[in-house]
């Protein structure tokens, strides 16, 4: 009794002394890693014959899944291979319209019954929704887009993806929102998604596309059904917090009008919250682009599939070239769904006149796709864009490429060995030398220390996992891959971020940067590293910290910016220099806030980590594109799920920090730069 | 507006937020003081609330932000859920009432204003103010032709096809009070309407309600925590401070005899003349007159006739009979403030 009560008050007065307990443990890690090399093996390397064969139980149980699984009046399979017949007929459609036109009849004995839109009519109607959603400029942006991937050939396969993505992104919307909704009602549906959306956001798409090619089979119904599930996520969390911000006097008004939940729901809070609501439907349109490459590896044609195809027969300038369209692409539905938005909230009178007169876009877009339709089929140009006209870029690149390396060949390398040496290769060393037992350990007392019990149970059992699962060595890789390549990006970005908030001209100009970073798809981060420093951790890294960034940058420059500016006039007031403003002032108070931009940036390093290992990392990320090739369903999701784990250990240690720093600055509790 | 029927009253009602308050209720027999609910880690809301709004009258509820006057309000049309007692809505226990009763008193009975309007953003004003007709399922032509009528009513004719971002404060308020008379609710809830709107605003906005009111008397239960609105437009006020109802009383009764030093603090800076009657100023009557006064008459309105006669007026009665009289000094005294002696306090 007496040695219980001891032990917590000890526990209690260690807990009042953060310091110590970190002093504390590191000895005791260090002494512990200095002295029990020989003596306690398995507490250094984990032991090969303590691995769960978890993978195998969940390959078995996928294979029951496709094999066994029933219904009664149907099975598992049956039921996936249903909603992927389903799903064909909006995308045949989809493709009919832009790509292929009407056919008739199956493979190559099919003939063509109507021919596509023609490349003007797609072109014509996507600049009149630019013009109606906001003005001529955004018009002539979209057009010019289009007519890019005209010029440079890329129209065909544009058109195919452009016909996935019309289809995925309205089904991503609407299963987003219903979810979210499903969600906002009912309390206990809205807990258990929670968890859910955290392993769709976190484990690395590549995992889940085995299972999918299982279930969906392989062709572009199944890819389209891996972008429906990637995309999907924020847009079930943003209902969720959309639906949650409606104002109450809102929701208490409802309820006054004796409205019943249905009219509660679908006629005051999603109106209501519809601005923040179009915020979900931005990032389904750009998570289903970025998915476009990704997705081309379980069967969907177009751009992605180019880009991959080149990208595997090194043809660095045709690949860019596809590469760019995807990048032309995105901007395009990017400026057009984010003016559709801002348009959402504004107000707009009713016209008067006839029905011509009242939609004038509408009828201008369905007179001339007539027209163009009439008129191309006669007049070849106007259908299909003429092939003579196209230009092509692909020598340019491929001339440039060669360039660099035989005039920068010795500077681009000595950059990477420089890197390499000084800092990326002892950093490793350190990582795959310390005990395995030791960094549970601290994970588990960062746990404790930073979000009490909860959450030291939470970090040790996800770390654990990775451990019994036999991954311990290829995720300290990836903790050094992901390290560095954060290190540097926090380096590199804070600064700018502070500067970005100091400086209005500096703000701006990096707000264009930044969007047009975090508009591009992972993928198109691979090209020009490559080119460069060809493959390899280096090149990993480069392309990581690249993709990475953005979040560091934003979050530092809204951290700085939001603070209280009579703080900083009190500082001014008594006789700080600019300097100290700085340091005294502004980055103590902006460092929650620049832990959540480092938080983010560490989420997005891992996930583009996992792509990064098609330039040949040894990490994680290569396990699962192994396990992806070889279609091994266990080894996939487990090498996945423990990417995952890295992620939410490290997401729920920072934000636990960052919620502590917070309240001891006595700042509120709410979170988060957009 | 005396002896006319009770509409809306509430009995021990009490909202407690924090752990198991229904138990802490029962355990100290639904009379808890304010230091056993700090004990308990409890925060008293509403405590022990009784307020009885009879048929056509003004009932205004007072206090200052955190008093719980939001909370009661929303207590009295269960938009909150009471920890404890009853709400009598015409005879029927509304915390006894069914989701769906609650559906049909509300979409038929009942109307709310709210501070911020709460209007919606995606509807027009002609949309919003149909909004409660659109709900009950009415046809749209006979929803919008009833929406346009109210509209009508608070002035806002030619602007049915704006947005409400498009209108000013007052204007949106407006369309908030058109929205909850399109209705034709027995109960009219108005939760702080005019706090959200700047003081000249505040004023037009007061007058055009009273307008309406002389119009419809309705019955209404008015939030605010400014005194001198509550004044302006009460038929009687309750004072609410920390959850506790401290006075319910008309605007004179708290001038005359305010309950506590907490109300007296209120009433010091009021207008006394504007809310005193010849009834409570006057002295037992006798002599010769030079007039009549009713006793229901404001000493301001009686203040130039008084003041202009060499002789008191008579004070009767809705009998005619002669009950006091009422003297040059008594009405100097009042419109100056200085304490006459004859139970008005400063």
């Amino acid at each position: 009794m007496t040695a219980g009560t001891g032990g917590i008050d000890f526990a209690r007065q260690l807990a009042r002394q953060p310091l110590a307990v970190w002093l504390l443990a590191l000895t005791a890690a260090v002494l512990f890693s200095a002295t029990t090399e020989d003596l306690l093996p398995w507490a250094h390397k984990y032991p090969r014959d303590w691995v769960l064969p978890i993978r195998f139980a969940i390959t078995d149980f996928m294979k029951w899944l496709i094999n066994d699984a029933t219904f009664g009046l149907f099975t598992f399979k049956e039921m996936t291979r249903s909603v992927s017949w389903l799903l064909d007929w909006p995308l045949t459609a989809a493709t009919s319209l832009l790509s292929t036109g009407l056919m008739r009849g199956q493979g190559s004995d099919a003939v063509q019954l109507t021919p596509p839109l023609a490349w003007l009519a797609v072109l014509g109607v996507l600049a009149a929704m630019g013009h109606y959603a906001r003005d001529w400029k955004l018009a002539a942006l979209v057009g010019g887009c289009f007519l890019y991937l005209a010029m440079f050939g890329q129209w065909d396969s544009a058109m195919i993806t452009l016909s996935s993505i019309v289809v995925a992104v309205p089904i991503g919307i609407v299963l987003g929102l219903l979810l979210g909704v499903l969600a906002y009602r009912s309390r206990w549906f809205g807990l258990a998604i929670r968890p859910v959306l955290d392993l769709m956001q976190t484990v690395p798409i590549f995992a889940y596309l085995v299972p999918i090619l299982f279930l969906f089979g392989f062709g572009p119904v199944a890819a389209m059904t891996a972008t429906i599930i990637y995309a999907m996520p924020p847009m079930v969390r943003v209902t969720m917090l959309a639906l949650r911000q409606v104002a109450d006097e809102i929701v208490d008004f409802g309820r006054m009008v004796g409205c019943t939940r249905r009219q509660m729901t679908w006629k005051v809070l999603v109106p209501s919250a519809m601005p923040s609501l179009m915020v979900g439907v931005n990032q389904v349109i750009m998570l289903s682009l970025n998915m476009v490459i990704i997705a081309s590896m379980i069967g969907a044609g177009g751009l992605g599939f180019d880009v991959l195809s080149s990208l595997r027969r090194l043809q660095i300038g045709a690949g860019l070239e596809a590469g760019i369209a995807i990048v032309v692409l995105a901007i395009a539905l990017d400026r057009l769904s984010q003016a559709f938005a801002t348009r959402s909230q504004q107000m707009h009178h009713e016209r008067p006149g006839n029905w011509v007169l009242r939609h004038p876009w509408l009828s201008f877009a369905l007179a001339w796709t007539a027209v163009t339709g009439l008129v191309g089929l006669f007049l070849a140009p106007v259908q299909t864009y003429p092939e003579a006209l196209q230009i092509t870029t692909g020598s340019f690149w491929a001339e440039l490429v060669k360039y660099i390396n035989v005039n920068f060949f010795d500077v681009l390398e000595g950059i990477k060995n420089f890197f390499l040496l000084n800092l990326m290769i002892p950093f490793k060393r350190f990582l795959l030398d310390i005990p395995w037992v030791m960094v549970v350990g601290l994970v588990t007392l960062a746990g404790w220390r930073l979000g009490g019990r909860t959450l030291a149970l939470l970090t040790f059992t996800l770390s654990m996992f990775i451990a019994v699962t036999g991954q311990w060595e290829k995720a300290m890789v990836t903790i050094y891959l992901c390290g560095t390549s954060v290190l540097i990006a926090s380096l590199i970005g804070i600064p700018i971020g502070i500067a970005a908030a100091q400086n209005r001209r500096v703000g701006r100009v990096v707000q264009v940067v930044i969007d047009t970073l975090q508009t591009l798809p992972s993928f198109v981060y691979l090209m020009p590293v490559v080119m460069l420093f060809r493959v390899g951790d280096f090149a990993a890294m480069i392309a990581v910290v690249a993709y990475a960034l953005a979040p560091a940058i934003r979050y530092t420059a809204h951290g700085v910016r939001q603070i209280d500016p009579n703080l900083v006039e009190a500082g001014v007031a008594a006789g700080c220099t600019r300097r100290q403003v700085l340091w005294k002032i502004k980055l103590p108070l902006a460092l929650p806030e620049i832990m959540l931009g480092i938080n983010q940036t560490i989420m997005l390093a891992l996930s583009m980590l996992v792509i990064t290992a098609l330039v040949g990392t040894r990490d994680l990320g290569q396990e699962v594109y192994i396990a992806l090739t070889k279609a091994d369903t266990g080894r996939g999701i487990v090498a996945g799920l423990s990417v995952a784990f890295i992620a939410i250990v490290a997401d729920r240690l920072i934000a636990a920090g960052s919620g502590r720093m917070r309240s001891r600055l006595g700042l509120g509790q709410e979170a988060g730069a957009r | 507006m005396k002896g006319s029927s009770v509409k809306l009253s509430c009995r021990g009602v009490w909202k407690l937020f924090g752990p198991d308050p229904e138990v802490f209720l029962a355990r100290h027999g639904h009379e808890p003081d304010n230091e056993s609910i700090a004990e308990a880690g409890l925060i008293g809301a509403v405590c022990a609330a009784n307020i009885e709004v009879r048929e056509g009258e003004i009932f205004v509820i007072m206090g200052l932000s955190g008093s719980g006057k939001s909370t009661l309000v929303r207590c009295l049309s269960r938009l909150v859920d009471p920890t404890a007692g009853e709400v009598i809505f015409d005879g029927q226990d509304l915390l006894r009432a069914s989701e769906a009763e609650m559906i049909e008193i509300r979409r038929h009975k009942m109307g709310m204003v709210f501070q911020h309007f709460a209007l919606l953003p995606h509807l027009t004003v002609l949309g919003n103010v149909a909004f409660p007709l659109e709900v009950q399922g009415i046809a749209r032509a006979a929803r919008e032709a009833r929406a346009l009528e109210v509209i009508d009513l608070v002035g806002l004719k030619g602007r049915e096809s704006y947005y409400p971002r498009e209108l000013s404060g007052g204007q949106q308020q407006r369309v908030g009070i058109a929205r909850s008379l399109a209705v034709e609710p027995q109960i009219w809830f108005l939760d702080e309407p005019f706090s959200a709107l700047d003081p000249l605003i505040r004023r037009e906005m007061q007058d055009e309600f009273m307008r309406l009111q002389n119009m419809l008397h309705k019955t209404i239960v008015f939030i605010t925590h400014d005194f001198d609105e509550a004044i302006r437009l009460a038929d009687r006020i309750a004072i609410m401070k920390d959850g506790w109802i401290i006075q319910i009383g008309t605007p004179e009764n708290l001038v005359t005899a305010p309950a506590t030093g907490y109300v007296a603090e209120f009433t010091k800076d009021v207008p006394r003349a504007k809310v005193l009657s010849a009834a409570s100023v006057m002295e037992p009557a006798g002599g010769d007159y030079a007039g009549e006064v009713a006793t229901g008459d404001k000493v301001a309105d009686i203040a130039a006739r008084v003041e202009a006669a060499d002789r008191p007026y008579a004070v009767v009665d809705d009998s005619g009979e002669v009950v006091g009289r009422i003297t040059r000094q008594a009405v100097i005294d009042v419109l100056v403030g200085r304490d006459s002696g004859n139970g008005v306090k400063p």
